[in-house]
This record gives C-alpha cells, sequence and structure tokens, in this order.
C-alpha cells in the first residue's frame, strides 16, 4: 500500500497540474455517461412506445407478408382461425387488416395504407374506440402527420379507392373522426385507420388478416400454419440498430474528447518524468526499485482517473440527474427528423452498469496512458537519474 | 572479511565507455572502511570520488574488481537486492539535497521509513527525533521551498539517519552551503556518528569537510594516492 500512498502524496503535491488534467478527464468522464445514457434512454423510450402502440408482445404475420414490400399486401391476408382465433377470442391478441388503397384529399391524390383494427381492442394505445361511431360514412382515424400531409381534418370526409381481393376496384367515403397526436410514425404516416370488420367486407377478405398482434404478457408462440411469428427481438431490431448507429455516431464525438483528456494526462506524465529525473534517482537511492518507481508514476496516473470519477461525481451528479429528470429537447421537428418514435424530449437513463462501465473505462484508460511514458524509468540509471540525465 | 570492516573494495576498476573512446573513472581501489568512521575520499573532480561512493552505496556497478559492502558483493547484486541494500542499509546525502519537493519536511524524512514498512506509531517517533537531531522539530510542516539552503541540508541529513543506517555517503554536502552552514552540518554529522556509531564516507574538496574528517583519502586520476589518519574534529576547526 505505499506506492498507492506515495502516488496520492504526489497528486495532491502537484496541485494545479492534478486539478486541471483530473477537470477536463471529468468532462470526458460526464460526457461519456450523457452521451450513452441520451442513446440509452432513446432506445428505452422508442421500444416501449412502440410495443405499446403496434408490437404487442409479437405479432403474427401472415405469410407472404413484408411491411417494406407494399406490392405484398395484395396477397398477405389469411383467415385468423385456429389457436389465433382462440387468442383473440379471449382477449389476448387482436387481429389488423391492411389493404393499399388511395384517398383524395382536397382534389388530390395520395396514396394511403388503409389499417383494419377492432374498435373495442385493448392491446394497443391506439384510439380505435372512436371507430365504433358511424352512420353513412365509414369512421377513419388519422394520426398527426398524416393530416398534415393529406391537409384532413377531424368531420372532413374523404374519398378512398382501394382494389379487393377478387381484383375490383372500389371507392367510398371516409368520415375523419378523430385526429391522434402519436409520435409512433408506424401507425401514423401515410395510413388510415378504419374498423376491421368494414374493411374486411370492403376487401371482401372476411375473417382475415394481415398481422395478429398478441398482448404483452400473454407468453404464447403457437404454431400456427399460414403464419409466422415475429417476436420483440425482431419487431424491434431495426430500431435497436438505428439507436445503435448514432450512439456509434455520437461516440467519435467522446472518444475524441477522452483522446484529448488523456493526451494531456501522458503529455503530463512525459514532462514530469523529464521534471523529476532527479527526483527518481533520489527514490532509487533511497531504496525504491526501478519497476517500484514505475508503478508509482502509473498509479499517480491512475488516480488523475479516480480523481476526474471524484469531480465528475461532484458536477455531474446533479447535472445528470437534472436531465434524466426534465429531460432534453430538440424542438418538436427535430425529433421527428429521428425517424424513429420519440416524444417533445428525450429522457437519459443511466444505469449502473453505464456508470460502473465509464468509470472503469476512463480509469484503466488513464492508468494505461500513465503506464505508457514511464516504461522510460525501467531502463534508467540511479546514478544518471540522480546527475538530471535520462539515460 | 574482518566483523569491523563494514566496506572493502578489492582492485576497483571503473571505465566509461564514450563513444570510441573511454575513461577510467577508478583505476584499481583497494580500501577498507571500519563500522563509526567519519572518513571522505578528497581530491579534484574528476578524480574518481563520486564514482568510488556510488559503487559502495549499489547504486552503480564496477567493471571490475569487488566492492563488498556488509557483506554483500555489490557488482553480483541484482536491481532488487541492491535496493534493498540501500534502502535498510545505506543514507545518502547529495551536494544539491535533492528533496522531495512536494513533500513536506516531515514526509520527506518519513520516506525511507515508509519503504521499510515501519509501523505508524514508530515512524512519527524515529521522523521527530531525527528532525530534533538536526533541530528542525518546527519546521516539520514546511515545504522544501520555504527552506534555507542550510535548513535542506540539515533535513537530507535527517533522512539520511532516520532508519539509522549503518553507512551515510555524503556527496558533496556543503558545496551549496556557506562556511557558517557547512560547519553546523558537519557538527551534526559528527554528533550522528558519535551518538549512533554510523560510518561516514564523504566525497569532497572542500576544505571545511576536510578539517572535520578522521581519515583522508586522497585519490588522483582514479588512485589513492593518500590515506592518512587525523584527528581534527570540531577541535582543529580554525
Amino acid at each position: 500500500m505505499i506506492i498507492p500512498k506515495l502516488a496520492f502524496r504526489n497528486m495532491v503535491g502537484a496541485g494545479m497540474k492534478t486539478w486541471l488534467n483530473a477537470g477536463v478527464l471529468s468532462m470526458a468522464f460526464v460526457v461519456i455517461i450523457w452521451s450513452q445514457g441520451l442513446y440509452r434512454g432513446m432506445d428505452i423510450e422508442v421500444s416501449r412506445t412502440m410495443i405499446d402502440s403496434y408490437y404487442g408482445g409479437g405479432q403474427f404475420w401472415a405469410e407472404g407478408y413484408d411491411p417494406f414490400d407494399p406490392f405484398t399486401l395484395q396477397d398477405a391476408h389469411r383467415p385468423i382461425g385456429g389457436p389465433l382465433q382462440g387468442l383473440v377470442d379471449k382477449g389476448r391478441a387482436t387481429p389488423l387488416l391492411f389493404v393499399q388503397g388511395t384517398i383524395y384529399p382536397n382534389g388530390r391524390l395520395l396514396p394511403a395504407l388503409l389499417k383494419g383494427i377492432d374498435p373495442g381492442q385493448m392491446l394497443l394505445a391506439i384510439p380505435s374506440s372512436v371507430l365504433k361511431a358511424g352512420d353513412h360514412e365509414i369512421p377513419a382515424l388519422i394520426g398527426s402527420r398524416m393530416a398534415e400531409t393529406s391537409g384532413l381534418r377531424k368531420g372532413d370526409v374523404v374519398t378512398v379507392r382501394w382494389r379487393d381481393a377478387r381484383g375490383t376496384f372500389d371507392a367510398r367515403d371516409l368520415a375523419i373522426v378523430e385526429v391522434m397526436s402519436t409520435k409512433v410514425q408506424a401507425i401514423d404516416s401515410g395510413q388510415i385507420w378504419v374498423p376491421l370488420q368494414a374493411l374486411q367486407e370492403m376487401a371482401a377478405m372476411p375473417s382475415e388478416a394481415t398481422v395478429v398482434v398478441t398482448a404483452k404478457d400473454s407468453g404464447l408462440r403457437p404454431e400456427v400454419p399460414g403464419w409466422i411469428y415475429r417476436g420483440l427481438d425482431f419487431l424491434l431490431q431495426d430500431i435497436k440498430d438505428l439507436v445503435r448507429g448514432k450512439s456509434v455516431g455520437a461516440s467519435i464525438l467522446y472518444s475524441l474528447l477522452l483522446f484529448l483528456a488523456l493526451l494531456a494526462i501522458f503529455n503530463t506524465q512525459l514532462l514530469s518524468i523529464w521534471r523529476r529525473r532527479k527526483e527518481i534517482g533520489t527514490m532509487m537511492a533511497m531504496g525504491l526499485t526501478r519497476w517500484r518507481v514505475v508503478g508509482l508514476f502509473t498509479c499517480e496516473g491512475g488516480l488523475s482517473g479516480v480523481l476526474a470519477a471524484l469531480i465528475g461525481a461532484v458536477y455531474g451528479i446533479p447535472l445528470l440527474a437534472y436531465t434524466a429528470a426534465k429531460g432534453f429537447g430538440f424542438g418538436e421537428d427535430q425529433m421527428d427528423k429521428f425517424g424513429i418514435a420519440l416524444g417533445d424530449r428525450l429522457y437519459p437513463t443511466y444505469s449502473a452498469a453505464l456508470v460502473i462501465g465509464t468509470t472503469l473505462l476512463v480509469f484503466l484508460a488513464a492508468t494505461v496512458v500513465s503506464f505508457i511514458p514511464t516504461r522510460k524509468i525501467a531502463k534508467m540509471k540511479p546514478t544518471e537519474a540522480l546527475r538530471g540525465r535520462i539515460s | 572479511m574482518d566483523d569491523s570492516n563494514l566496506i572493502t573494495t578489492k582492485d576497483l576498476v571503473k571505465i566509461y565507455p564514450m563513444g570510441a573512446e573511454s575513461i577510467t573513472a577508478l583505476a584499481g581501489i583497494n580500501l577498507t572502511f571500519k563500522k563509526g568512521e567519519f572518513s571522505g575520499l578528497v581530491g579534484p573532480s574528476g578524480s574518481g570520488k563520486t564514482t568510488l561512493l556510488n559503487i559502495i552505496g549499489s547504486l552503480d556497478a564496477p567493471t571490475s574488481g569487488s566492492a563488498e559492502v556488509l557483506g554483500l558483493r555489490v557488482e553480483n547484486l541484482s536491481h532488487q537486492k541492491a535496493a534493498a541494500l540501500r534502502n535498510h542499509h545505506i543514507g545518502f546525502i547529495f551536494q544539491t539535497f535533492n528533496l522531495l519537493p512536494v513533500y513536506s519536511v516531515y514526509e520527506n524524512v518519513e520516506f525511507p521509513l515508509l519503504l521499510l514498512g515501519m509501523p505508524p506509531a514508530a515512524r512519527k517517533k524515529a521522523v521527530m527525533d531525527a528532525l530534533d537531531w538536526v533541530h528542525l522539530t518546527e519546521r516539520a510542516r514546511s515545504r522544501p521551498n520555504q527552506l534555507s539552503g542550510g535548513q535542506c541540508q540539515r533535513v537530507a541529513i535527517a533522512r539520511a539517519v532516520v532508519k539509522k543506517p549503518e553507512i551515510v555517503l555524503a556527496d558533496e554536502p556543503t558545496a551549496n552551503l556557506d562556511a557558517e552552514n557547512s560547519h553546523h552540518i558537519l557538527d551534526t554529522m559528527e554528533d550522528i556518528n558519535r551518538d549512533l556509531k554510523t560510518t561516514f564516507v564523504f566525497s569532497t574538496h572542500d576544505q571545511k569537510v576536510i578539517q572535520h574528517l578522521r581519515r583522508k583519502i586522497s585519490l588522483v586520476d582514479g588512485r589513492v594516492a593518500k590515506d592518512e589518519i587525523s584527528t581534527p574534529g570540531r577541535e582543529g576547526r580554525p
């Protein structure tokens, strides 16, 4: 324990240099935690929102369905039947039917994906209950983005044209009964929600669906012929990849910051060895072996990491706690540009693993960077060092 | 080896390579130092004083010949064993004091005891005793940059003797001090030599030091030119 004790004394004795190095390093430390927390918070929020409003506990897709290929919609629908119908009857799943159509708002032509949903469903956070009403026109629900794109508002009536299962084109009027405010583009952009039964009749697809969403906690994965189960790992993969991509982009920034902080430590160590060469010789004369001197200097660098963590804790904990509680807003327009289901504000999430992992990373990096220049000491002759030379 | 012989050198040679040429710093030194001696290596610059002191202090190894210190052959010691020898048995005093600048006086003196792993209570007593010997107890909390040159050298003496080593090697200890401080320092070292029976070996060409020595070994061009016993001490001081 002598070396850490001596290193601590040296570090305290070095005064301002120590505080400057540790201060810069602490900034890197806090920025790493903050940015990682931000992206982790983004991941958690987007995943939760997507699960609540669209993915549920996982989905069964009709064979051939590909959400990225609208041409598959013509054939990707199947009777619900069998075990899936059992789940639907028990309220453990809800079916969705997708039909490609075209709307004509204000004399314009706009492609729209018609999505049939059971107005009585409780599994997804979509206000489908508004679709229960309707006398003449078919009630329709759109999101705020779709409203903005199409110019439609609550109470408007719009004509929709579609092609049914037999290949016949037909058209009807839809009454916009509600414009929902949602942060999930996957249930908003280019989509119109209508009652499931009405869409089944319109498309001549009775009792059929494209997707069956299971309840969040159902844990049921029945093998159903003609249906493919897609778990959350699969459904959320794109989101996780997107967040990871953004996180990697941000990591370039904090890697640069960390690099600068470590460069300052490296430079300080190098200068310190040069400036303290007589001191090194004196320590050797008093009985410290070369490798213990190396250990001493390395330990001083490592302690800079510890001091940086402590300084970072002093201003970082209140700062990070504040951002975690109050969130971080980029402005609504900007948030939409992320392309994922984000609210007005991002709430960073800091896990113990993130904080401990970052602390260890900074500590180890500071220690390694401190060690590299000290290898010179291992080759130093005490007599040369005492004369103020580095051999 | 005679039990009272702490240091014995035999045909000690040290040659420094300097590019294509080489410089002979020591050219066959045969000397013996007994316990409690207050002796000095005297000679002009380049006569080999510091080189001999460094070899005795196990800071350097001879090119040939042998140097036996407390029964250990310096030329055969590993880095670790040489460090252990210095740590336990040898104290150093340097011309430029070589105090650790970020440490207080107390911490500087405490340093060798920390390396020895001495318990805190015993360490504190030893440090305060050593500072008492050099009359610096009241400056224990001061930093080296707050002390005069004489005070710094007294701290260095306290640091060298705090572990009560058998041997203290002092390389030009008064070179940076005025006459009054030099005599004061030498008086202190003589007191320690008398009270603790510590063997002192100086390297010097300073007449003030030479007046205090009880044994003067004159080195010229890396050889012993004269080895004489005298009894000056404080009484012999002009």
